[in-house]
Formats: structure tokens, C-alpha cells, sequence
């Protein structure tokens, strides 16, 4: 009798303690994601309504003229573009050296191996600092330069380890049989080791990628040339300094064949803002679920290493 | 025979020599931006000026370095500085073991979509730019902000609660903490869930045959089986405890809460690229380093002294 009693109480705690956690996660996910949603469907409200705070829970007055007076805002469409070249560049960039790296390293004949690899992974270790840095960045002409987004990127030690940690698990009979074939370093490398690195090759790509377009603080050391500012740099400015944003939006003239003086599509600074934050952010947002297995495998391998 | 010997393996040189060649430009990259900086730490005993060609700038010695230590002001703002990198610091090594309580409990929802679900969307904010964090608490938290409107539509307050100001400073350590947290809570647990999926189901059946509840198998199987993990993350902290980068201060720094968000690397930006000072930010910015890696060293030797393990 005690014991029924007892289970029964058991049986009933448990329950009260999965709900709660069905809710805790719940509301988690919810204050995850709720503030994307809501600068969403206030990016397609009507201006007037989203700028009075009217939009919490789904779009007022729903219109997508934001979206298209953003390419009119002059600098945006530039910066899209430097946005878009880094991350491509910048991801090839890093790709070209981790894979071309690690393979190397895994040739036991390859001159001065081991020196070498500790060369580069040694430098996940120091680093001489912001103003240093910036110095030799300044003697070798890369201020206010575009290639200081992609140069730097291309030397990624923990990639390196990655890719290295990747071939060496794989079979070695492919490469031996290539070279009894006679292939070279680079025949192997374009012929064997990229197509059987795919899954490394795709992980390494998504952090690179993500990390190129999210890219904010070398803008902010290196550059001051507004042709090469990021998006991501245009919108710290639009969050920062509401005056030049309003002469912007004056100097634009708005979408084309609209009306803009109706107050449901005029541009106020808070729809800008917005509407920049979402073009910013939904890339990322699409990306991530397709691509979760490959971030979560990139953290797996990495913590391996450790 | 021997003849073709050697020349086999002189081919192999010649080989493994073309390799290292293949690799020459990437290693001549790692050299100009790795090594190559660490010679700017000789400007830390000049007066640097970019104008001024190399060594060119009037030498004046360990100046740079009495200087920090000279005036009370000087004494007081490194003190500062240094504090708030240890606070957040702190506060971020002490709540260190939620991300291991986000995946044990995350675990514990045996409905597999649901889990996935949560899983993914606690995970996005780790993919945005701190920017883009700016943003989005600019948008909800601002005095003309969500949080703010619903509060004064409901009456619960009259005034807007001034959230990025931070209480002019007093609350910075816990707003950059929360902010922190929510950015990159689910992604930390993620290499949890994946230490939990190892350890041995066997243990669990065990457990459950000898009558124990899900409290009780938490608590003597799965946090013993993470905490190895755990140690490792903890102690990779500990080494990066001076680097608090300056993503997300910056981006949150402002007038009002300046004296209180600025942390080590803040400081170091702020006082060489932002007021031009080069080389007193890269004698600050060269003991910063020595600190780090005097920090990294220590804690690779307590991990191979306790763990049998080094971490680098």
C-alpha cells in the first residue's frame, strides 16, 4: 500500500517536472527567437503604425517597400556587394589554405614538416596585439584596403588541424595508388583529396562563411574608406548615428513609382534600421538549420582536438 | 642497385621539397601576419607615429611603461580597465556549468522534435554578428523600445527604463552577461547533448534496475560523464581570461555606461586607434599578451598535472 502510494506521488512529481521543462524550453526558444520575428513583421508594416510600436504580434498594413527603397539608399547597394565579395573570397580564401596546408602536412616527406606545422599552429597561441598588428598592417599597405578581409583568412591554424585531423582518418591506398600512377602534390590534391574531404571541406566553408559575413571589428580597425564598408558596418553606423540616417533617407528618393509621402511607406529611421537588421540576419537564419549537421560536427571534431 | 637507391630517394627530397614549396606562400603569410607584428612590439620604447618612417620616432625607453604606473588618474583608470575584465570575466568562469545544465535538461525531453526544435532555435543566436545583437536589443529594449511600450501602455511604469544605458554603468557586468548568455547558451550545450549521446546507455539501464530515479541518475551518471568536458571548456576560459575582445563592448559602449564596460581590449582600441596613442596602447596591449600567455601555460600544466592531458 505505502509503496503505490509512493509511486503514485513519484509518477505525479514527474509529470509536474517534465511540464515545466516542456515550458522552460518553451519560453527559451521563444526569447531566442521572437526578436527576429518582430523585427520581421515590423520591417513589412506599415511605417507609420511600426514606428508608433503598434507591431508586436503579426504585420500591420503589410508592404515591401522598406526592401526596396533599402537599394536606393545610396551606399547599401555597395555594401551588399563588398559583403557579399568578402564572404565569397574570404571563404576560398580560407578553404585554399587549410585544405592545400593540411594535406601537406600529412606527407611524412614533405621538407621541414614538423617545423612547419608548429610554425603555424604555434600562432593559435600569441598574438602580438591590436596596435602591433595594425602597424604592420599599415607598413604593408593594407589599411583602407579590401584585401584585409580576405589575406589574414587565409591562414587558419584550427582549419588546418581540422583538415589534417580529416585525411589522416581517411584510407591512404587512394593516394598510394595515384602515386604509383605518377600523380604529383597537385594532381593528388584536385584529383583525391578535395573530393574525398567534401564533409570537412563543407564544415570548414560554413564557419568561414558565417564568420566573413558577420565580420564587423576589422572594418572598424582597418578601414575607413565608407566604398568598403560591410553591411554589417553600415548598420552599426545606422544604429549609432541617426542624423546621417535621416539625411540619407532625404537624399534618397525612395521606391520608384510609390508615393513616398504617404506616412505608411515613408522611411523613418526606425523602418531603415529594421529592414537593414533583417537583410542582415535572414541569410543566416536560412543557412543555419539546413546546414545544423555541419556546424555541430565542425564543434565535435574541434573539441576532439581540443 | 644502390645507385638507383639514392636516387630513389633523392627524387623523394626533390618530392617532399616541392611540397614544402606548394605550401612556401601560405607559410609566407602565416609569417607576415603572426610573426611579423611582433617585431611592432619594439614600438612600445619609441614614441610611434605613423608619419614617422621605421625608427625614425624618438626612442625614449620603458616611458611608456613608469607612465601607466605614474599618476594616481593613471594608476586609477588601469584599475579600472582591469577590473571590469575581471568582473566579466568572472562572472562569465562562475556561470561557466549552465550550458551543461541547458543539455542535461534539454535532455531529459524524451519527445525527439521537440528537442531538435529548441535545440535549433537556441542555437541561431550564436550566428549573428554582436552588431546585429545591437540591433535587435536596440528594437526591443531602446526608451522608444517593445519592452518599454508594453510596460508604459500597461502602466507598470510612467518613465522608459533607459536598458542600453545600463544603469548609467551600475548594471553593464550583468546586461554584457545576459546578452552573452542568450547569444551563446544553446550553442554551448550542444557539445554537451553530444557528450551525453556518448556515455554508455548501459550505465543508465543499470541505474534503473537498482531502482534509481531520473534525479538520481543525473546526478551519479550523466554530470560525472561531462565533467571532463567541462574541465577542459573551464580551463580553456580560465587561459583566455584577459581576452574579452571588443565585438560586443564596443558595439554596447556609450557615454553613460563607458566607465564601466571597458574592458583590457576596449582600452587598447580605444586608446591607440580611437585617440591615437600607438605606443602606450602596445605597451599595454604587449603585457596584456605576456599575461595570457603566462595564464595559457599555467593552466596546460595544472591539465597535465590533474588530467595526465595537455589542452594545447
Amino acid at each position: 500500500m505505502h509503496d503505490v502510494k509512493w509511486i503514485k506521488q513519484h509518477r505525479v512529481g514527474d509529470k509536474i517536472f517534465n511540464i515545466s521543462l516542456y515550458i522552460f524550453f518553451a519560453l527559451c526558444a521563444f526569447v531566442c527567437f521572437y526578436p527576429f520575428y518582430y523585427l520581421f513583421i515590423n520591417s513589412i508594416s506599415a511605417n507609420d503604425v511600426s514606428a508608433r510600436g503598434g507591431v508586436f504580434l503579426h504585420p500591420i498594413g503589410v508592404h515591401f517597400t522598406n526592401y526596396i527603397s533599402m537599394f536606393m539608399l545610396e551606399g547599401l547597394g555597395n555594401a551588399t556587394f563588398i559583403t557579399l565579395s568578402r564572404t565569397v573570397l574570404g571563404t576560398l580564401a580560407t578553404l585554399l589554405g587549410s585544405t592545400v596546408l593540411g594535406f601537406a602536412f600529412t606527407q611524412q616527406k614533405m621538407w621541414g614538416r614538423v617545423f612547419w606545422y608548429r610554425w603555424v599552429i604555434a600562432t593559435m597561441y600569441f598574438s602580438a596585439g591590436l596596435i602591433p598588428v595594425y602597424i604592420t598592417y599599415l607598413h604593408l599597405g593594407l589599411i583602407n584596403n579590401f584585401w584585409v578581409y580576405i589575406l589574414p583568412a587565409v591562414i587558419a591554424p584550427f582549419n588546418v588541424i581540422l583538415v589534417k585531423t580529416y585525411i589522416e582518418s581517411t584510407p591512404a591506398s587512394l593516394q598510394e595508388a595515384a602515386e604509383i600512377d605518377g600523380a604529383g602534390f597537385l594532381r593528388i590534391y584536385a584529383t583525391i583529396i578535395l573530393p574525398i574531404s567534401k564533409p570537412i571541406i563543407a564544415t570548414v566553408a560554413i564557419f568561414a562563411a558565417v564568420g566573413q559575413w558577420n565580420a564587423f571589428t576589422d572594418t572598424l580597425i582597418f578601414i575607413t574608406d565608407e566604398r568598403l564598408f560591410p553591411l554589417q558596418f553600415m548598420l552599426y553606423r545606422f544604429l549609432t548615428q541617426s542624423a546621417s540616417l535621416a539625411q540619407l533617407i532625404r537624399a534618397s528618393g525612395g521606391a520608384p513609382g510609390i508615393d513616398m509621402s504617404i506616412l505608411q511607406y515613408m522611411q523613418t529611421p526606425t523602418s531603415v534600421r529594421m529592414t537593414i537588421s533583417v537583410i542582415v540576419f535572414t541569410p543566416v537564419l536560412f543557412v543555419y538549420p539546413f546546414f545544423q549537421r555541419f556546424f555541430v560536427k565542425g564543434i565535435m571534431i574541434g573539441s576532439v582536438k581540443g | 642497385m644502390k645507385h638507383t637507391a639514392k636516387k630513389k630517394s633523392n627524387f623523394r627530397k626533390w618530392e617532399g621539397f616541392k611540397i614544402f614549396l606548394f605550401t612556401a606562400p601560405f607559410l609566407l603569410l602565416v609569417f607576415l601576419f603572426a610573426y611579423l607584428p611582433l617585431f611592432g612590439w619594439i614600438h612600445a620604447f619609441y614614441d610611434y607615429h605613423p608619419r614617422f618612417r621605421m625608427f625614425q620616432a624618438p626612442f625614449v625607453g620603458f616611458q611608456w611603461f613608469t607612465l601607466m604606473f605614474s599618476t594616481a588618474s593613471w594608476r586609477r583608470m588601469l584599475a579600472e580597465v582591469m577590473t571590469n575584465t575581471f568582473a566579466m570575466s568572472f562572472i562569465g568562469i562562475l556561470t561557466s556549468w549552465l550550458p551543461m545544465a541547458f543539455a542535461i535538461l534539454l535532455n531529459e525531453i524524451h519527445n525527439v522534435k521537440y528537442r531538435r526544435v529548441v535545440q535549433t532555435l537556441t542555437t541561431i543566436p550564436n550566428f549573428i554578428s554582436w552588431v546585429l545583437v545591437y540591433s535587435l536589443a536596440f528594437s526591443l529594449l531602446s526608451s522608444s523600445g517593445l519592452i518599454n511600450d508594453l510596460l508604459m501602455r500597461f502602466d507598470i511604469i510612467s518613465r522608459p527604463i533607459m536598458f542600453l544605458h545600463m544603469g548609467n554603468g551600475d548594471h553593464v557586468w550583468a546586461a554584457m552577461w545576459g546578452l552573452g548568455t542568450w547569444k551563446t547558451l544553446g550553442w554551448s550545450a550542444i557539445i554537451y547533448m553530444a557528450a551525453i549521446a556518448g556515455i554508455d546507455q548501459e550505465l543508465y539501464e543499470a541505474a534503473r534496475v537498482d531502482g534509481a530515479n531520473r534525479f538520481r541518475t543525473i546526478w551519479h551518471i550523466t554530470i560525472p560523464g561531462l565533467i571532463p568536458t567541462y574541465m577542459v571548456l573551464l580551463l580553456l576560459s580560465i587561459a583566455h581570461f584577459l581576452n574579452s575582445g571588443i565585438e560586443s563592448t564596443y558595439v554596447f559602449q556609450n557615454a553613460f555606461n563607458l566607465r564601466r564596460i571597458q574592458t583590457l581590449d576596449l582600452y587598447v582600441f580605444n586608446l591607440g586607434i580611437g585617440a591615437a596613442s600607438y605606443s602606450l596602447a602596445t605597451a599595454i596591449g604587449m603585457m596584456k599578451s605576456f599575461v595570457s600567455l603566462v595564464l595559457l601555460f599555467t593552466v596546460n600544466y595544472i591539465s597535465k598535472l590533474v588530467r595526465g592531458e595537455s589542452i594545447i
